[in-house]
């Protein structure tokens, strides 16, 4: 396999949010804003990152029955580095993002790329997977961060574009991030 | 690629005690180290609440009354200039409302800020910005003690936020228990 597919899956081909569609749960609920829907997306990358290079390193010590224990264990570590690194550093994120930090733990993405890519992979690869896969959640919860903000109060990245307007409440609220996902996700697998 | 190992009884218990001790190990070192700066972040964000709702101070003496924490500022010639009360309930739409409130000396309200929140983002959540003096609905420089602070649905004097009268009753409600706690600090 070479560099550049592993790229090219995780950005564009096998799109975690918009192909494999995994992860949906953080991707609803965080995109209120451009801001924390990157940050959202930063955070699940090293992890993904991270836990993917560490069990592509264990996976030949790791006996096949306590696999997704083991995979749960080394997960959760790196999720509660993040949480308590953000905490200390970045506690207006925190605030903001705040539960569903800890619940990078069960994002299928993190545990999926696990099992599917890094049990089978070597380290670089899997480092390389974990960073782009982590990336092509990224966009995807920018852009309809980026989307959700923009129609919801007028603003991008707390720049206002549209003057004087309340914007539509609606998109800041689950609904509106049920819509927009909906319809970003016909329009990416159109071009793609 | 290397032969995994087998998963016998031993292999998965070492394996896995092995892994749960290194992640512990590591999750207990990086622990002591970010406590300093949590305790820190955490204390910068109440003094930065305490300075946005107090004229300005020299220091802060800390009480508790009623259960609440009151910060009561000084200035420089040691005379005291207010206090401000971290008091919150359970009414709000979206559960806990905590809030850092302001009074100066006769017991009118200097100043507000919403500590945390869990209000509809664009209605609820409105509540930063529509008490505050220019706000539609302000409660500054008002007296607790001799105003009526409840909603015009209520027969009280202030506006509620549009679509938000829950959250407009559990932030008055936060405010005149804050108002009582002071009234009981009696400086």
């Amino acid at each position: 396999m070479k560099a550049v597919d592993i790229i090219r899956n995780g950005l564009v081909k096998e799109n975690p949010t918009w192909v494999l569609i995994l992860g949906m749960c953080p991707t609803l609920a965080t995109t209120t804003s451009a801001v924390n829907g990157m940050s959202m997306g930063l955070a699940t990358t090293f992890v993904l990152m991270m836990s993917n290079i560490v069990i592509s390193l264990l996976k030949s010590v790791i006996p096949d029955k306590v696999r997704i224990p083991a995979f749960i264990v080394v997960i959760a570590s790196f999720v509660t580095i993040v949480e308590m690194v953000m905490k200390a550093y970045l506690p207006s994120l925190y605030d903001s993002l705040g539960l569903f930090i800890s619940l990078i733990v069960v994002n299928c993405i993190v545990l999926g790329r696990a099992e599917a890519f890094a049990s089978k992979n070597n380290a670089w690869h899997s480092c390389l997977d974990g960073i782009f896969m982590g990336l092509g959640f990224t966009w995807a919860l920018t852009l309809v961060g980026i989307v959700r903000e923009l129609l919801g109060t007028g603003c991008i990245f707390g720049h206002s574009i549209i003057g004087g307007a309340d914007g539509m409440l609606l998109f800041i609220l689950p609904p509106g991030g049920f819509l927009v996902l909906g319809l970003l996700m016909a329009a990416v697998n159109r071009l793609r | 690629m290397a032969k995994k190992a087998p998963s016998t009884l031993l292999n998965m218990l070492l394996s896995l005690t092995a892994i749960a001790l290194v992640a512990a190990a590591a999750l207990a070192a990086l622990n002591g180290a970010t406590a300093e700066p949590i305790a820190k972040a955490q204390q910068a964000k109440v003094e930065s609440a305490i300075s946005a709702v107090l004229p300005s101070f020299a220091r802060i003496e800390d009480k508790t009354v009623d259960g609440c924490v009151c910060h009561v500022a000084y200035n420089e010639a040691d005379e005291c200039v207010g206090a401000a009360i971290e008091a919150g309930n359970d009414k709000g739409f979206g559960g806990h409302l905590q809030l850092m409130v302001g009074f100066d000396t006769n017991g009118v309200v200097y100043g507000y800020k919403i500590l945390e929140t869990h209000e509809t983002p664009g209605l609820g959540a409105k509540a930063d910005l529509w008490f505050q003096k220019d706000g539609k609905g302000s409660i500054i420089g008002k007296d607790p003690a001799s105003a009526n602070l409840t909603v015009s649905k209520d027969g009280g004097e202030v506006d509620a936020i549009t679509g938000s009268t829950i959250t407009s009753r559990a932030f008055l409600t936060v405010i005149s228990d804050a108002a009582n706690t002071f009234q009981h600090l009696n400086i």
